[in-house]
């Protein structure tokens, strides 16, 4: 565990940029450290591999001070991943992963292999090995650091904004890509945004942080979201916090029809039976399964219809692995008002209600309480 | 053809005998301002200060005539080689202390804070990351360096027998023999042209990392510090 004991940093012009930070970072998990411009987060996250050294407090690290120990050891056995990357331009991709290792002794081609072996994890084609950086996308840069952070198997990794300067698509692809890497490894990492919703995402604890370098509150996302410390955290959070909030809740107790499903080859007994049911609209599929768009049943006519003339069904969640988030977003955007949940392979699997769905959110709000309630009684 | 190169026998060489003393007098003391310069430069970027008194003694230097530092060194190295190269030395620093600077500066700060992260050590950084990214600018130093000290050699006639192909167009003039003056001009014109080919041959073998682009944007560097 990283433990910052009452950790200040004051520069000799005599602007604070860290004031009397504790955190403890919990091992094998992602903290994020989030907060407005100024508010010191890359002093606290370079304070942690000593690039920055603290006025007053400790950094322990496994409990033992990490000023009692040699400063390029130290920073060898904690990855760094840097916003642009920070490739070195000279250098072959290989070459660019394989430096810690090779600083370590490891010898040219065991570094190689290692190498390699990081370009695959991280999902990079194994023919980019000899190009050099200016040849990459940003991106594919990005995954490089990324690669090149873990190489020599750092315990830690120190993340400072990595993803902030790639498009919003690309960022959400290697956001994606770091949570399943971390699935895997099980890294201790620290991680600076100044991205909200980046840190939601990734963070299994939360640090916000404002300006003058003060904690505003330490928390894993969901209860930042539902129990916000104060007006500044709350204003930090934004306007839609709310909704963002649904993102922690299942869908999986949603209750789905599948009555109001037909098939685009259905018979007139079908459709009719169909139609006997609550919904006003009714959901074809293809003869897979396969969302197609809905209709009012009286429009259906057995052997006649025609998938252009339906409405769109917005785009559908994945019943049980989505959260309520995308549930009610998908009622939303259909026209019908009614959310279409499909399974892995994409088949309908239900449609579900706003009506319904709003029961869902509304129960899960009361149990969250429960919980609350009872945690506050327990200790 | 051969009478094209014979030489006045006063001139102690053959042509190509000359030659030779040219590349050789031209050349060792751009490699000597380079020695001279790369910890002048790393101090320089170490230092911010130091770097406007270094730029203005460097300039102040090239400003001085080389027929006064030849009046001052033949007390101490007499009517030597040396005498000629030290005074090219000395001016070379002017092109190739502000080209390494530039060329050391121009490493972006991500690139420098990801090698501190990765534990290099200050010398260990400056050697495997800072020199090798900033070569294509000391190399394009090097090109305006060694062109100006080839046309710079022939002064070294103004002391006796060291200007080399210096010498060969003195001689033509004053014995008035245009064979010799034109083959002075012309064979310092192309001493310069291969050299600084040679150099550009050197950077592309060196940076294979360099996107195209960048090549010639380089390139307008070295012509712009040409033109200082």
């Amino acid at each position: 565990m990283i433990r910052i004991d009452s950790v200040t940093k004051r520069y000799p012009d005599g602007t604070v940029a860290v004031d009397r930070l504790s955190l403890d970072i919990p091992d094998r998990a992602i903290t994020v450290l989030v907060g407005p411009s100024g508010c010191g987060k890359t002093t606290t996250l370079r304070m942690i591999n000593r690039m920055v050294e603290p006025s007053e407090g400790t950094i322990l690290l496994d409990g033992k001070d990490i000023q009692q120990q040699p400063v390029n050891t130290l920073r060898r056995s904690m990855g760094y991943v840097i916003q642009n990357a920070g490739l070195f331009q000279h250098r072959t991709i290989l070459d660019n992963i394989a430096t810690v290792p090779r600083m370590l002794g490891w010898g040219k081609e065991k570094s190689r292999a290692r190498a390699r072996e990081l370009m695959e994890r991280v999902g990079l084609d194994g023919a980019l090995a000899k190009r050099y950086p200016y040849q990459l996308s940003g991106g594919q840069q990005q995954r490089v650091g990324v690669a090149r952070a873990l190489a020599a198997d750092p315990p830690v990794l120190l993340m400072d904004e990595p993803f902030s300067a790639v498009d919003p698509v690309v960022r959400k692809g290697l956001q994606d890509e770091l949570l399943r890497i971390q699935g895997e490894l099980g890294k201790t990492i620290v991680f600076v945004t100044h991205d909200i919703d980046e840190a939601v995402k990734l963070g299994t604890m939360v640090a916000v942080m404002r300006t003058g370098g003060h904690l505003a509150q330490f928390a894993p996302p969901a209860e930042l979201l539902s129990h916000p410390a104060d007006a500044f955290v709350e204003d930090f959070l934004g306007a839609d916090r709310g909704i963002r909030r649904l993102s922690f809740f299942p869908s999986a107790g949603l209750e789905l029809l599948t009555a109001p499903i037909v098939a685009v080859d259905a018979t007139a007994e079908q459709i009719t039976a169909a139609g006997a049911g609550d919904a006003p609209y009714l959901l074809v599929t293809d003869p897979d399964g396969k969302p197609l768009g809905w209709s009012e049943p009286q429009e259906l006519t057995a052997g006649e219809i025609k998938a252009d003339r339906l409405l769109s069904y917005g785009r559908p969640f994945v019943a049980g692995s989505d959260s309520l988030r995308a549930a009610l977003d998908c009622a939303v955007l259909s026209p019908t008002g009614w959310a279409v949940a499909v399974d892995a392979e994409g088949r309908a699997a239900g449609v579900v209600s706003q009506q319904v769905i709003g029961e869902a959110i509304r129960g899960a709000h009361a149990e969250r309480r429960a919980d609350d309630t009872a945690q506050k009684v327990a200790p | 053809m051969n009478e094209l190169f014979d030489m006045p026998s006063y001139l102690e060489h053959s042509y190509l005998g000359l030659v030779g003393l040219h590349v050789r007098e031209a050349l060792l003391p751009v490699l000597v301002g380079l020695i001279v310069a790369l910890p002048l430069a790393q101090l320089c970027v170490r230092f911010r200060w130091l770097y406007p008194p270094v730029l203005w003694v460097t300039t102040v230097l090239y400003a001085i005539p080389s027929l006064a530092f030849f009046v001052i060194l033949i007390d101490y190295t007499g009517l030597s080689e040396l005498t000629v190269m030290i005074p090219l030395a000395v001016y070379s620093l002017v092109v190739l202390v502000p080209a390494i600077v530039d060329g050391v500066r121009s490493v972006p700060q991500e690139t420098l804070a990801a090698a501190t992260a990765m534990g290099f050590g200050p010398v260990r950084r400056y050697v495997q990351v800072q020199l090798p990214i900033a070569a294509p600018a000391i190399l394009a130093g090097l090109r305006v360096a060694c062109v100006s000290s080839i046309s710079l050699v022939s002064v070294g006639m103004l002391i006796g027998n060291e200007g080399a192909l210096g010498n060969l167009l003195d001689s033509g003039m004053r014995f008035n023999q245009p064979r010799l003056v034109w083959l002075s001009v012309v064979s310092t014109a192309v001493l310069a042209i291969l050299v600084d080919a040679l150099l550009i041959v050197l950077r592309v073998l060196v940076t294979p990392w360099m996107p195209r682009g960048t090549r010639t944007a380089s390139r307008t560097a070295a012509a712009k510090e040409g033109a200082l």
